[in-house]
């Protein structure tokens, strides 16, 4: 959920990035309270407690999956007990009717699961925020439909399990049946707290920093090398394997499941308890898990005796405060904790981290970017026509025009952000013309944006470190595993070298929404050249920027060029153009108008024209 | 040979009518606020539950529903107004919701005791219910004004739930009838038609019309559009997005009450029968892509008609499987394209 209020200031008004030892021993406290909590609970619980323990921790595992999926990747899923359903029913019915071993038919449960959310993702995946909550809605209806009604294999809504001939052999620890809530317990909880780690490494590692990047939208991503598709994938499998496996754990608990596990409204639940605790926070997880499991017993005791009917009354509780947390408490509960507590100290970065390897260079005999009649049309307009111009290595090229030239566009094709009509691009001896902007980022070309693309949210160090991600290789695998920390020092290290680069490196941990307009403009630029780009395209850097701010702006384009960076500058502001380009490139109307050294544009009698309009003689 | 595909068409008209309505109302909601609201079927539900309880003598839950909105828009306006320190206008703007409810609670209470006929009772349903919109939009979504879609999608879910739950209180579990508008059948050849079917069918391709005429030709109709189209600009040409907004939710509202009771001396209703009516109207939205009106209803008329189709040829029991299927060739072919960055594009 993007859409954070800009200008937010720093809790308690301190400077941001400020942080205290008692807000680091706070966080350890609660934490140690918790592992108390889990690590005591079997040995003074109740039947009841325990019961209602391995509920939370199951309905936690999809709810992890939930923040993974919508609170870090901003892609909501409506239909996230479908995947619960799949990964139960299949369990269950491979282990009662085909004889395979209760452990194994958990892991086939997740495969299975993880298989159909690949089939889902696969056509629903590229669908905008609020289309894929429909469409998951929808998904989750087809396949509890299916589990309500194919009775031969599914038993229908009666459920599958024991009671209606479906024998389903428990699971077995050293040969001995894993029985009864307090033995549960220790099986659910383990899982808990290992995906909880589990997660916890990832959302600190190079793909869980892609992962975040979406939320604020894919382009950013895409034009550092994320490819958004596969991460947004990879994302929506580890959900759905999460919610798999709370699947499997339900099925081995009671040897006995229905339909209802994966309904409409069981999805509606996890994304309540989801809410709740706070879609950003994998200890909201547990936190708003813990809640809606309490309160709605609770409820339950309470609201049929108050209405004088049996009934699931407790749903217009939950449906209001659904309302209400969105509305004064958006972030929901653990976020909202944590800003009241004093704030903990950051996570120094290691200047002596080793260097990034810098970007291999290819030397290329010919112009290092090459537009070769390049044509693109929207409808009936023709954005641009047959624009043809070159970059040289070490050259600052200059694109300029009045409005509606159809410079953005160019910078569009250039970046593969739209595929031409017609016409070549050729950077860095390949052509690019019909490569997605991940793949063309990773051949060394980076960018700013004009409307800029950060997210708001995030530390400044964190927003540059995505610039590193084509540079970067550690995986998924390594990122779960928590394996990626060296490299991640070194992209720590090369943010902050970065960051100091544009002039900003006073305070690195400030949240990005803290910095005004010109200072963002130069967070995007930090972005851009942490990339190590063979090109770096700049839109119109100078845009909204004070005087001061062009004059750092301008000395530090001459200092990229010194050091042998291309630069590619679309740009308003033609004292700036002038100033610093080698050569410029003019647009009208969609079509080149001129091209040479500043001191020839500026006499072009057709330049003139354009921007000045013609002289009445 | 044809008699059976032509009378499971008109059975499928029938209800894709009122997955038209609903689809309708959905993507005109959705382009004037951002919202998709799931809880549009509730108030199909709402509406005609009001009716039984009208006839039946008794004072329906939903106007206590409606009190304590109203009641709750005072409170929102009133803290607003200390909070912008106007308190000139809070006394005035405080007052009318009070004055709304206390009217509209006597108004269904006079309605349930005096014996009226059916159309009066309708009529005191529908416009109790629609009157629920622009409520719902007061206490619901104004307060959060640029809130992602998400964010109002996760809240009428909430509103989904609150309904309802209320519905049930209100109701309890048991399905409820109304008779017919007028008794008596129609032979169109093989065709064998109530005159409620003729009822819905006419009424509902009458409010289709209109509010097509309403949309393209009225001042009020193009500020609506023109409040989905350019927020800015449409508030730059003085047209209020709040009131827009609180326009195109009570539209929305009030289609889904028509349905309500054009439906239920069809199909009965309970607490939960009308949520599943509002999600297939969702399928024709989406096939519309929630921007194209005209899509949208073809799109439902074809849900309508696809579901009946599928009822007799293939299962009963899969009909609602196969209609949550039909979307995903529309999911499919959109994904096929190369937009993905295109909607960041200026």
């Amino acid at each position: 959920m993007s859409g954070a209020a800009p200008q937010r200031t720093a809790p308690g008004g301190r400077a941001p990035g400020a942080g205290s030892a008692l807000g680091l021993w706070v966080r350890r406290g609660l934490l140690a309270a918790l592992v108390v909590v889990v690590a005591g609970l079997p040995f003074v619980a109740g039947p009841f407690g325990l019961r209602l323990a391995n509920l939370i921790g199951m309905y936690s595992l999809v709810v992890l999956g939930l923040v993974l999926l919508t609170g870090y990747a901003g892609l909501a899923s409506l239909g996230q007990a479908a995947f619960v359903g799949t990964g139960a029913y299949t369990a269950a019915i491979l282990a009662s009717r085909f004889g395979l071993s209760p452990w194994l038919s958990v892991v086939a449960g997740i495969v299975g699961s993880v298989f159909v959310a690949w089939l889902i993702g696969l056509i629903t995946l590229r669908l905008k925020g609020h289309f894929l909550a429909l469409a998951t809605l929808a998904w989750g209806l087809v396949i509890t439909g299916v589990l309500r009604n194919w009775i031969p294999v599914t038993g229908g809504n009666t459920g599958f399990g024991s009671a209606t001939g479906n024998r389903i052999p428990p699971l077995t620890f050293l040969g001995d049946p894993i029985r009864g809530d307090r033995e549960y317990y220790v099986l659910v909880w383990g899982a808990v707290l290992l995906t909880l780690w589990l997660v916890t490494n990832l959302m600190r590692s190079r793909v869980g920093r892609a992962i975040k990047s979406l939320r604020t939208g894919s382009i950013a991503a895409a034009s550092f090398g994320v490819d958004v598709q596969r991460v947004k994938m990879i994302t929506f499998l580890m959900a759905a394997a999460l919610a798999a496996l709370s699947g499997g754990l339900h099925t081995y608990r009671e040897l006995f499941i229905v339909p209802n596990l994966a309904s409409l409204n069981a999805s509606i639940d996890y994304l309540i308890m989801a809410v709740i605790g706070g879609l950003t926070s994998v200890w909201g997880a547990l936190a708003g898990t813990s809640v809606f499991v309490l309160l709605k017993e609770q409820l339950q005791q309470v609201l049929p005796r108050l209405v004088g009917r049996t009934g699931n009354y407790e749903i217009v509780a939950f449906g209001f405060i659904l309302i209400l947390v969105l509305q004064y408490a958006r972030r929901g509960l653990v976020p909202m904790v944590d800003s009241l507590l004093p704030r903990q100290p950051e996570r120094p970065v290691r200047e002596d981290a080793p260097p990034l390897p810098p970007r291999e260079r290819v030397s290329v005999a010919g112009p290092l970017l090459e537009l070769e009649a390049v044509t693109r049309s929207f409808g009936g307009l023709t954005a641009v026509n047959r624009l043809s111009f070159t970059v040289g290595q070490g050259e600052v090229v200059g694109l300029i025009g009045p409005n509606g030239a159809g410079k953005t566009t160019a910078f569009n094709l250039i970046t593969g952000v739209l595929w031409p009509d017609s016409g070549r691009v050729r950077f860095a001896g390949r052509d690019i013309t019909r490569l997605h902007p991940h793949q063309i980022a990773r051949l060394g070309l980076a960018r700013t944006f004009q409307h800029l693309n950060l997210s708001p949210s995030l530390s400044l160090l964190e927003n540059v470190a995505l610039g590193a991600y084509s540079r970067t290789r550690s995986g998924l695998w390594s990122g779960l595993l928590g394996l990626g920390r060296a490299e991640e020092e070194r992209v720590r290290a090369e943010a902050l070298r970065q960051l100091r680069r544009v002039g900003l490196g006073d305070d690195p941990f400030a949240r990005a929404d803290s910095l005004p307009l010109g200072k963002l403009r130069l967070l995007e630029v930090a972005r851009a050249l942490m990339a190590d780009p063979v090109l770096l395209l700049l839109d119109e850097p100078a845009a909204g920027l004070r005087r001061h701010e062009k004059e750092d702006l301008k000395a530090l384009v001459r200092r990229l060029r010194d050091e042998g960076v291309t630069v590619l500058l679309v740009e308003h502001d033609m004292d700036v153009v002038m100033d610093l380009a080698d050569r410029i490139v003019v647009m009208n109307h969609g079509e080149l108008l001129a091209s040479g050294t500043p001191a020839e544009v500026r006499r072009d009698p057709a330049v003139v024209e354009a921007y000045l309009g013609r002289e009445v003689a | 040979m044809f008699d059976i595909p032509l009378i499971l068409l008109f059975e499928g008209l029938t209800n894709g009518a009122i997955y038209a309505l609903m689809a309708l109302g959905l993507v005109v909601l959705y382009a004037v606020t951002g919202v998709i609201n799931v809880a549009i079927g509730e108030f199909v539900m709402i509406s005609a539950l009001t009716v039984a309880s009208l006839r039946a003598g008794a004072v329906p839950g939903s106007v206590y529903l409606l009190v304590a909105g109203l009641l709750l828009w005072a409170v929102y306006d009133a803290l607003r107004f200390a909070r912008e320190r106007r308190a000139g206008r809070a006394a005035l703007g405080l007052a009318w919701p009070v004055v709304a409810a206390a009217a509209a609670y006597a108004a269904t209470l006079l309605a349930s005791r005096a014996a009226l006929p059916y159309v009066a009772h309708i009529a005191v349903a529908v416009a109790l219910t629609t009157a629920l919109g622009p409520v719902s939009y007061r206490v619901i979504i104004q307060p959060l004004p640029r809130a992602s879609a998400l964010v109002y999608l996760i809240m009428t879910i909430g509103l989904h739930l609150a309904l309802t739950g209320l519905g049930l209180a209100f109701w309890g579990p048991q399905p409820y009838t109304l008779p017919p508008f007028t008794s008596g059948r129609v032979r169109w050849g093989p065709v064998l038609l109530d005159h409620q079917d003729l009822w819905l069918l006419v009424l509902s391709a009458l409010l289709l019309v209109a509010l097509w005429w309403f949309l393209g030709r009225t001042l009020h109709g193009k500020a609506l559009r023109a409040a989905a189209v350019n927020k800015l600009g449409a508030r730059l040409s003085g047209i209020s997005v709040v009131r827009a907004g609180s326009a195109a939710f009570t539209l929305s509202v009030f289609l889904a009450a028509v349905a309500g009771v054009l439906i239920t001396p069809i199909t009965k209703m309970a607490y939960d029968f009308g949520f599943l009516i509002g999600l297939k109207g969702f399928v024709g939205a989406i096939i519309g892509g929630l921007s194209n009106p005209a899509v949208a209803v073809v799109g439902a008329l074809g849900v309508g008609v696809a579901e009946q189709f599928s009822a007799f040829y293939v299962s009963s029991a899969y009909k609602d499987v196969l209609v949550f299927l039909l979307i995903i060739p529309v999911l499919l072919v959109r994904s096929l394209q190369h937009v993905d960055f295109e909607e960041h594009v200026e």
